[in-house]
């Protein structure tokens, strides 16, 4: 009898022991003389999880983990059935079946690397109905979907697509920008190791839209895997004819590459970004111009993260209306949670904007690991806020988190129990800041190092540099050119503000 | 075993700049060619990419030393990266690597008296969900704790 096994290649389950344990359901299936097909998919993100294994039942998938290797031949033994680590059909299980996977639908389901598997899960029926539209209407139907950047500033797609398509340029670029250096997300490397065709058709499509026929991914170095993965998808896309002179066998053209970028927090900025990319410093650009007019080498390009850019080939196939009816109020659509550090179910959770933070952590999050209190959690990276128990019906948006002196960014929560010092939380975000600035702007390069000066100080005891600091902040935040210098004061103040207690003289007669 | 940087062979210094000189943006690409054959970039290397590239050999080196990645001599035989962000603070990371590395008898940045580990950090690695993380080489680590990390840094110096 055939069986199917699925056994995650994913960073994090790689990471987990992924690799041992495909190793030892294949050692194993040989050894009883088993005729099993083992599928290396993506991860279903409910990372906790990981190494699950699923098997390819009558009734559907259904899943095993954390599996070991150790783990294997007891599971051969009970024929996947009966076992301590049994979690019954893998789409039942409540995290996963409270979701609502639009931009991940396959991520995990599928053979990353198998355009048939694509194919006959949705894929490329967006790109064949964008085909059939012209710019005007492929533009349109993005901003009707209300889709706004995923990497942060939340800027509507559709108008940045616009400013693109009536640009005049001999050639026009689709840059992705995959630089996803935001401590405790994970979205970008997941949809690109586990569903890497989902990028490239809605590159195709923005390229259709605003004429572009030529696309860059620029993904972080960090990410060997998802470098290793796209690298692949793209040789694929190109024999299999989604890629090339006739896309699908239409007059359009688009080709892309996979560029790796080399360490530097800062060119996840897009201008920053783009000088890399042009094989200079990775310093910010002052705007304007925008971009989307004079980008990659001075042409005009859309710059896209790359949550944004795979999500829109499920608004082609589903259509704007259906994305935009998801949401709440100008957050529309759904957004890939990213729920990592001190927590108990740590993963990927693709919603409808709205949920309140505090039903994130505590309800899917399920609490910290270390089973403490929660103390704080830092939403959207380095550079975002940390928002204290007592914000946290905050419902997941754009305006809501602005609202709270907070942002979204690219939604990764990180959690923190009650054993976080707030005054270390703040220090490392300047420290960071100090590390990562490009160099170009005052505010940010010097600020940064007087910051880590100045809580030095107030760590010491001296309660009189927190004015200093908090003047500081103003002036990165009024006087940096991009959002490093901008957002830094983000974590910074907020952890002076909602637990001025750790910045007080008391502080140091505490720890005495 | 590395070569030193007067040793790294001139001819396939510009076999590998003619191989990516024809994109759009052949710097960084050039680099990572030559530090994945060299392990770093060697000082040799810049004055033809300045040329092939029409640029100055000064701004060429701005833009190597822009990053962090680009090496100007060879690291230990095996390079552990170790999280240091937010998320695997959020962990116990930096007690964890502090612990490590004191044992270990190394520090940030630096490789072991043997040439066989270089330690560094990094700032995020994607495995938030479940940090600690590092990584030796390409080979990812999750989940660490004091057992699992002295392990890796032993391996690594074995």
């Amino acid at each position: 009898m055939s069986m199917k096994i699925y056994v995650p290649a994913d960073a994090a389950a790689r990471a987990l022991g992924a690799d041992a344990v495909a190793a030892a359901v294949t050692a194993e299936a040989k050894a009883r003389g088993l005729d099993v097909t083992l599928v290396r998919n993506g991860t279903r993100g409910m990372i906790w999880l990981e190494p699950l294994l699923e098997v390819e039942t009558e009734t559907g998938r259904t899943g095993f983990g954390p599996v070991t290797a150790e783990d294997v031949p007891a599971l051969f033994d009970a024929a996947f059935g009966d076992h301590a680590l049994a979690l019954g059909p893998v789409e039942q299980i409540p995290y996963f079946a409270k979701q609502t996977r639009l931009t991940f639908a396959r991520c995990g389901l599928i053979d990353p690397l198998s355009l048939e598997d694509y194919e006959a899960h949705g894929g490329l029926s967006g790109l064949r109905r964008a085909l059939d539209m012209d710019r005007d209407g492929i533009v349109q139907e993005v901003t009707d979907s209300g889709l706004r950047g995923r990497g942060g500033a939340g800027f509507p797609t559709g108008i940045k697509w616009n400013t693109v398509k009536d640009a005049e340029a001999p050639q026009k670029y689709i840059v992705c920008n995959a630089d996803e250096g935001d401590s405790g997300t994970f979205a970008d490397r997941m949809i690109m190791e586990g569903d890497p065709f989902t990028l490239i058709e809605g590159m195709a499509i923005a390229g259709l839209g605003v004429g572009a026929t030529k696309g860059y991914v620029y993904l972080r170095s960090e990410y060997p895997d998802a470098i290793r993965v796209m690298t692949e998808a793209v040789r694929r896309a190109r024999v299999f004819g989604l890629l090339g002179d006739s896309v699908l066998g239409s007059a359009h053209a688009f080709d892309m590459e996979i560029r790796s970028g080399a360490g530097a927090y800062v060119c996840g900025e897009e201008t920053s970004l783009l000088n890399s990319l042009e094989g200079k410093r990775g310093i910010v650009r002052a705007k304007p111009p925008l971009p989307a007019l004079e980008g990659f080498l001075g042409r005009p390009t859309v710059v896209n993260n790359v949550i944004s850019l795979a999500t829109v080939p499920v608004i082609f196939e589903k259509g704007a209306e259906h994305y935009r009816d998801f949401g709440l109020g100008r957050s529309r659509g759904t957004i890939p949670l990213q729920i990592a550090g001190n927590v108990k179910y740590g993963g990927l959770f693709e919603t409808a904007f709205g949920m309140p933070l505090g039903e994130i952590v505590e309800e899917i999050g399920g609490g910290t690991a270390s089973g403490r209190p929660v103390k704080a959690v830092q939403v959207g990276g380095p550079l975002g806020a940390y928002l204290p128990v007592h914000q946290f019906d905050t419902p997941f948006g754009y305006e809501e988190f602005d609202g709270q002196k907070a942002l979204i960014g690219h939604a990764g929560l990180v959690v923190f129990d009650d054993t976080a010092d707030m005054l270390a939380m703040a220090r490392f975000a300047m420290e960071f800041c100090a590390i990562e600035s490009c160099g170009k702007c005052t505010p940010c390069r010097i600020g940064a190092v007087r910051g880590v000066e100045t809580l030095d100080r107030i760590g010491r005891g001296d309660g009189g540099a927190v004015e200093i600091l908090t003047d500081l902040c103003d002036t990165m935040t009024d006087g940096s050119l991009c959002a490093l210098g901008g957002f830094t004061p983000y974590p910074v103040m907020s952890a002076l503000r909602h637990f001025p207690e750790e910045f007080s003289v008391s502080r140091k007669v505490a720890a005495e | 075993m590395s070569p030193s940087t007067s040793e790294a062979p001139t001819a396939r210094i510009e076999e590998i700049i003619a191989e990516h000189r024809h994109l759009e943006g052949p710097m960084l690409p050039i680099f990572h060619a030559l530090q994945e054959e060299f392990d770093h970039v060697p000082e040799a290397a810049l004055a033809p990419i300045a040329d092939a590239l029409n640029l100055t050999r000064a701004e060429v080196h701005g833009v190597m030393s822009f990053y962090h990645d680009f090496r100007k001599a060879p690291p230990g035989r095996h390079v552990v990266k170790i999280c240091r962000a937010e998320a695997c603070q959020s962990m116990g990371s930096e007690a964890l690597a502090a612990r490590a590395l004191e044992k270990a008898g190394l520090d940030w940045h630096a490789t072991s008296p043997d040439g066989r580990v270089t330690v560094e950090p990094v700032y995020c690695l994607g495995l938030c969900a479940c940090a600690p993380a590092a990584m030796v080489g390409d080979k990812l680590h999750a989940r660490l704790n004091e057992a699992r990390l002295d392990k890796i840094l032993a391996e690594a110096r074995s």
